[in-house]
């Protein structure tokens, strides 16, 4: 037999099937991959380090840009960690609010990652499909918050501002049609041969080693765990709330689309039910020490504008003491380590982001597959780069 | 997790690793167990593999500098136990120059998430299989989290007409970064507060 030598091959960072700037060194054997070694880090921006120097209040917007097509999960974890260490009250329709953005968060990044896993293993009419839902729920996200994406919505002790009535009527009617547009792209993939012969048995991973590589979110429920924090630790208003957890059982790349598909008309029932329970009062906490005064009463009251003033300039302080909160983000288990040190800034702000385990899994999850399977593996992993370089 | 579940854990904890834990404390209805730098391997191996407490999950591995304090870091490993539905920290303070076990043996995770301390901190792992930069350009130098590092950074990149390729140069910033001081002037003059503090002291 004639030797062969492995050849190395350089996957990105430039490529389409990356999901971002991704740099994947593959050792190749003919066409399969003997070792795979992800070179990351080319889109970190610094987030901790700017954190520590900025007060709570700015530092949330960059929470939005690490896992940007999902930003309202992220800030929901920064959100809930300075109100553990201020302890608190988030009023009740603010907490509802925020789980019908949380969940929107869901459905957008899970269309995107199927349809864009369709993408990659060669099915480009999902995404065309897709694509219109997520730009309607843009809309909503513009509707609330005044932008398509990065929101900066979600506040210490609340949200920004309420939402019109308009629009909790218009996200009621897009519940209504969203699970036609499901059934659709289920039509289109999930009994689809081609989709099925590279997804189904590509990048299977076992209960153990799910737990072994922290994974979480999808990555541990496709492998036939049931965890999921929305149940198991319940954050806001998720106990009072019914929905089920999708849960695979071969731990292959087929399985995790399919728990993905089945999330989003999860998602779809959790937002329905908050519409309908959506209760009345106020969306920002009522402590004057954390929540700005609202803009009418800056020109009637020197108390009002003396705090608006120490609020945007110094910010808040926040009591010393560490706490770690986690959220179930799209993409697993989102968490903020936080340190405080009594003043205005956070002494440290440790990202646990889930894509950082699950991309690092890459090598153990690819060896001795084909090269073609690195681009279905990668897509089922839902990887995106801001939050994996933070 | 309710408080009465980690006052249990607390309990075990305490009686099942005694010699090794110096410290532990339920803050914020989290437990934090602080223990000696080189007993980390022992206690991380224990707490997974023991049938009672299954932490089967390594969430994360925090860095902490304290540029003022006697020992100057501090790491905080993150464990979650899905069967127990339970979360545990585990401190351990040290200083730059001791030797720190990796942990890769028991959870292949803690590879990149070493590999991230030693980026961003400059803490290096002893009997880690690929301790390399991760997220910090190639060739570069510092370590960014580092609180004695400046935000600014030191180089700044940019694509040179005149060399047809990416340059690295010194950062030139038109305005420096601004670090503002908000202690309120009404908050009390620095040599009053002193003065308060005296007469504290001689009441006690």
């Amino acid at each position: 037999m004639k030797k062969t030598k492995s050849m190395t091959l350089n996957f990105g960072p430039q490529h389409p099937a990356a999901h971002g700037v991704l740099r994947l060194i593959l050792e190749l054997q003919g066409e399969i991959v003997e070792k795979a070694d992800p070179h990351i880090g080319l889109l970190h921006r610094g987030t901790e380090k700017l954190i520590e120097n900025k007060t709570y209040t700015q530092a949330l917007p960059y929470f939005d840009r690490l896992d940007y097509v999902a930003p309202m999960n992220q800030e929901h974890a920064f959100a809930l960690a300075t109100e553990k260490l201020l302890n608190i009250e988030v009023p009740a329709r603010a907490r509802y609010i925020r789980v019908i953005f949380c969940e929107i968060g869901r459905i957008l990044s899970h269309i995107l990652n199927v349809t864009t896993q369709a993408l990659d293993v060669g099915a480009l009419t999902p995404s065309l499909w897709g694509f219109e839902e997520r730009e309607t729920l843009m809309t909503f996200y513009e509707r609330a918050s005044g932008s398509r994406l990065h929101a900066n919505y979600f506040r210490t002790g609340g949200v920004h501002k309420d939402l019109p009535t308009k629009l909790i009527e218009d996200i009621g009617k897009f519940c209504e049609s969203f699970p036609k547009i499901i059934d659709d792209l289920e039509d289109l993939l999930t009994e689809n041969r081609i989709f099925k012969q590279r997804n189904v048995e590509i990048g299977i991973v076992t209960k153990r080693e799910a737990l072994d590589h922290s994974f979480t979110g999808v990555m541990l429920r496709g492998s036939g765990i049931p965890w999921d924090l929305r149940k198991s630790q319940p954050y806001e208003c998720y106990q009072d709330l019914e929905f089920k957890i999708p849960v695979g059982q071969n731990g292959d790349c087929y399985d995790r689309y399919l728990c993905r598909i089945e999330e989003m008309r999860e998602s779809v029932k959790i937002i329905k039910q908050c519409i309908k329970n959506l209760p009345k009062g106020p969306v920002k906490s009522v402590d004057g020490k954390v929540t700005p005064p609202p803009r009418e009463d800056l020109k009637q009251s020197m108390e009002a504008l003396i705090h608006h003033f120490k609020l945007f300039t110094e910010g808040f302080r926040v009591p010393a003491g560490n706490v770690y909160t986690a959220v179930e983000a799209p993409k697993g288990e989102f968490g903020v380590y936080l340190i405080s040190d009594g003043s205005n800034r956070p002494y440290r702000c440790k990202i646990r982001a889930p894509g950082f385990s699950h991309l690092q899994a890459m090598d153990y999850l690819i060896k001795g597959h084909m090269l073609a399977d690195v681009p279905a593996v990668l897509g089922s992993l839902d990887i995106v780069f801001g939050e994996v370089d933070r | 997790m309710t408080y009465t579940d980690l006052k249990k854990l607390e309990k075990i904890v305490n009686s099942e690793l005694s010699s090794k834990i110096l410290a532990s404390k339920i803050l914020f209805n989290e437990l934090m167990i602080e223990i000696s730098i080189d007993k980390i391997t022992d206690v991380i191996q224990f707490l997974k593999s023991d049938d009672k407490l299954k932490f089967k999950q390594l969430i994360d591995i925090a860095a902490i500098d304290y540029p003022n304090k006697e020992k100057r870091f501090e790491l905080v490993y993150l464990l979650l136990s899905i069967e127990n539905n339970i979360r545990i920290k585990i401190s351990t303070k040290f200083e730059i120059d001791e030797k720190i076990q990796s942990i890769t043996k028991i959870f292949p995770s803690a590879n990149w998430m070493e590999r991230e301390v030693f980026d961003m901190y400059g803490v290096k792992f002893v009997n880690h299989p690929d301790l390399r930069r991760i997220l910090t350009d190639y060739n570069f130098k510092g370590h960014p989290l580092r609180k004695d590092f400046p935000l600014t950074g030191f180089n700044e990149v940019r694509y040179s007409e005149k060399e047809k390729k990416v340059i690295y140069e010194p950062v030139k910033l038109e305005q420096n970064y601004r670090n503002f001081d908000f202690n309120s002037p009404w908050e009390g003059t620095k040599y009053l507060k002193d003065i308060k503090e005296v007469k504290k002291n001689e009441e006690n």
